[in-house]
């Protein structure tokens, strides 16, 4: 072995080779590098014999098998609609393995117990009616025996009322995250768990290597150990690329496709292709959806309505049938073929602030039968999937049907809800990709027509006046 | 009352709110269509007064300070809080001065004292169609 210093031409040290001037400097770590090197290489000599190109082939026969694989268990079946069944036994061994895992901590930490299910909130709330809490106020005097009260002490339950809710409103409460009562294991929805225990992480890895098919499955196996025993703030860069090949390539797949479809010009054919990427889409995200009242489904020429937890929700809806969307801003060149192809409805930016062009555009659309039911999100912005907010009501004022459709994700698995405050849309992607799975039912509803209530306003004042004046109302008069 | 002005929030101490929690200065400070945005308070009888409980005379703004002031007097009382010399100020949530607060509330005008026209104009806010007669002030 030649321990001469003459070593800059190892990969490890390109100092040496570039600045003849400092090879002084790292004489002695080139020195040992090159002693190690060649150790190491006279090691693998003679332990197989293993050379370069032997592995090479090695690693292409096996990225040829995964290949195969996963067109095979995860693209054909994504895209014809059918299941083998893989998911579900995933689905099923999970929801035990949490349901497991639950009951073992609730034994350890039997005193600090998960009271966040008492109080969902900062404050701690009666919630008597107004009836109750204005008795109790009043108990110290006698009661008049017709008539009405009134005390200086009514006003108490009126400001306490108003200070909660400058506190803590029904607004502001929807738009954090749910609070979930049993801990799904996974610590980024939990703030009180930050270490596990040895024997649970040793569990977990051995009930999820059989599910080696299909590699989303492996990169949230990994990713969610990784979780487990260390708090998740970084993505694991090494793994995440993979999900992003299959997103990645699932979009170009479809703009792809669609730039084909704009020769054919046969819209049946672009809606298949829709259809079908959009459900590599969800496979890639691991989603399980489930469809309910299926009779009621958004046909042509018709508005569809439906809340608002994430911008995944219209992949979800998509899975199921065509819809066409409202967008704004024209933005690229994938955005522009879209539009030869598929007939969404588009607006400058500008034009999004006269509302009787976006109306009278919309009208348009709907009119046409052979368009695409449009999918519209009334709420505006996404809500953390525990209650809906107050719609805004210019969709609902075109005048065509409305099929009201209902997302509801399952907090067992993940947490689906896109808090743009605190995630970016990056980031919020990668906590899609690497939660354990997105479990969602939706619901087509019937459009049942009902009156709107009176003023709130003047419910509360005339539920008190009716108590301090009395039973006999009619005869206090000016 | 002199104490009043001596606890408002100077320039300084909203500069340094700025620096330690990142807000904004039109985050630190609110205005009334603020709290007139919350449903539940446009709904209440008493919403109008108990947001200007909140503000100090005659101003549109309330700082954070202010609003932590006016808050702190619904925090429950506790019995081992009891004060031996009475030197010593009371604490926001004393039973005093959550009554002060509630007297507050009645007395607009700010004289610490609650006239009969006063007391009328409380009851005009929760009657919906028409003045009521008040029988037993008669």
């Amino acid at each position: 072995m030649n321990t001469e210093p003459r070593v800059m031409r190892f990969p490890y040290c390109p100092h040496g080779a570039l600045h003849g001037g400092s090879l002084r400097l790292h004489r002695r770590t080139v020195v040992r590098t090159g002693l190690l090197y060649t150790q190491a290489k006279g090691l693998l000599d003679t332990l197989g014999k293993v050379e370069m190109e032997d592995f090479g082939a090695f690693v292409l026969w096996a990225l040829k098998i995964w290949l195969y694989l996963v067109i095979s268990l995860i693209m054909i079946p994504a895209m014809f609609g059918f299941s083998l069944g893989i998911s579900e036994t995933y689905m099923t061994i999970l929801v035990k393995t949490l349901e497991w895992a639950t009951l073992k901590i609730q034994k350890g930490h039997a005193d600090e117990q998960l009271e966040a299910s008492a109080s969902n909130g900062l404050i701690q709330r009666e919630d008597g009616s107004m009836e109750k809490e204005l008795e109790e106020l009043r108990r110290s005097r006698p009661k008049p025996p017709v008539g009405g009260d009134f005390t200086l002490s009514d006003c108490f339950y009126f400001t306490r009322r108003g200070i909660e809710s400058i506190v803590e409103d029904e607004v502001t409460q929807r738009f954090t995250s749910e609070e979930l009562v049993s801990w799904n294991l996974l610590t980024r929805s939990h703030k009180d768990f930050e270490y596990i225990s040895l024997k649970l992480t040793l569990d977990n890895l051995g009930l999820h290597w059989p599910h080696l098919v299909g590699h989303r499955n492996i990169c949230s196996w990994i990713t969610s150990k990784l979780e487990v025993t260390t708090n998740y703030n970084n993505p694991n860069d090494s793994h995440i690329p993979s999900n992003f090949f299959s997103y990645g390539d699932c979009y170009l797949l479809m703009c792809a496709s669609l730039r084909m479809c704009v020769f054919r010009m046969k819209f049946w054919l672009s809606e298949l292709v829709h259809v079908m990427c959009y459900r590599i889409c969800a496979r890639g995200l691991s989603a399980t959806i489930h469809y309910h009242n299926r009779e009621n489904k958004p046909k042509k020429g018709g508005i569809c309505v439906a809340n608002h937890t994430s911008p995944i929700d219209v992949v979800i809806l998509c899975n199921d049938g065509c819809y066409a969307m409202v967008h704004g801003g024209l933005m690229g060149v994938l955005q522009r073929a879209m539009v030869r192809s598929c007939p969404h409805v588009w607006f400058e930016r500008a034009e999004m602030k006269d509302r009787h062009l976006v109306t009278k555009r919309l009208q348009d659309h709907v009119n046409d039968k052979t368009k695409l039911p449009i999918l519209i999100f009334p709420e505006g912005t996404c809500v953390n999937n525990t209650s809906v907010m107050m719609f805004k009501k210019g969709s609902f004022e075109i005048g065509a049907t409305i099929y009201p459709v209902a997302i509801k994700y399952d907090p067992k698995f993940g947490d689906a809800f896109w808090n743009s405050s605190k995630y970016s849309m990056v980031s919020y992607l990668l906590r899609m990709m690497t939660s354990w799975a997105l479990v969602c039912n939706v619901w087509d509803g019937g459009l049942k027509r009902a009156k709107v209530k009176e003023s709130f306003k003047e419910e509360q004042q005339k539920q008190y006046s009716s108590m301090v004046v009395g039973e006999d109302s009619s005869s206090n008069s000016d | 009352m002199g104490s009043r002005a001596s606890t408002l929030l100077r320039e300084e101490e909203i500069e340094e709110i700025k620096k330690e929690t990142g807000f904004s200065h039109s985050q630190i400070t609110r205005l009334r269509e603020d709290f007139q945005r919350i449903p539940e308070l446009a709904i209440n009888p008493l919403g109008d007064r108990i947001i200007n409980a909140f503000f100090p005379e005659g101003e549109d703004q309330v700082n954070f300070r202010g609003f932590m002031r006016t808050l702190a007097h619904f925090r429950p009382i506790e019995d081992n809080e009891k004060s031996k010399n009475a030197a010593v100020s009371e604490p926001l949530n004393s039973r005093t001065n959550k009554l002060l607060f509630a007297f507050r509330l009645y007395d607009l005008d700010r004289d610490d004292k609650i006239s009969r026209d006063e007391l009328l104009q409380v009851l005009e806010k929760v009657d919906v169609e028409q003045k009521m007669s008040i029988r037993f002030l008669h």
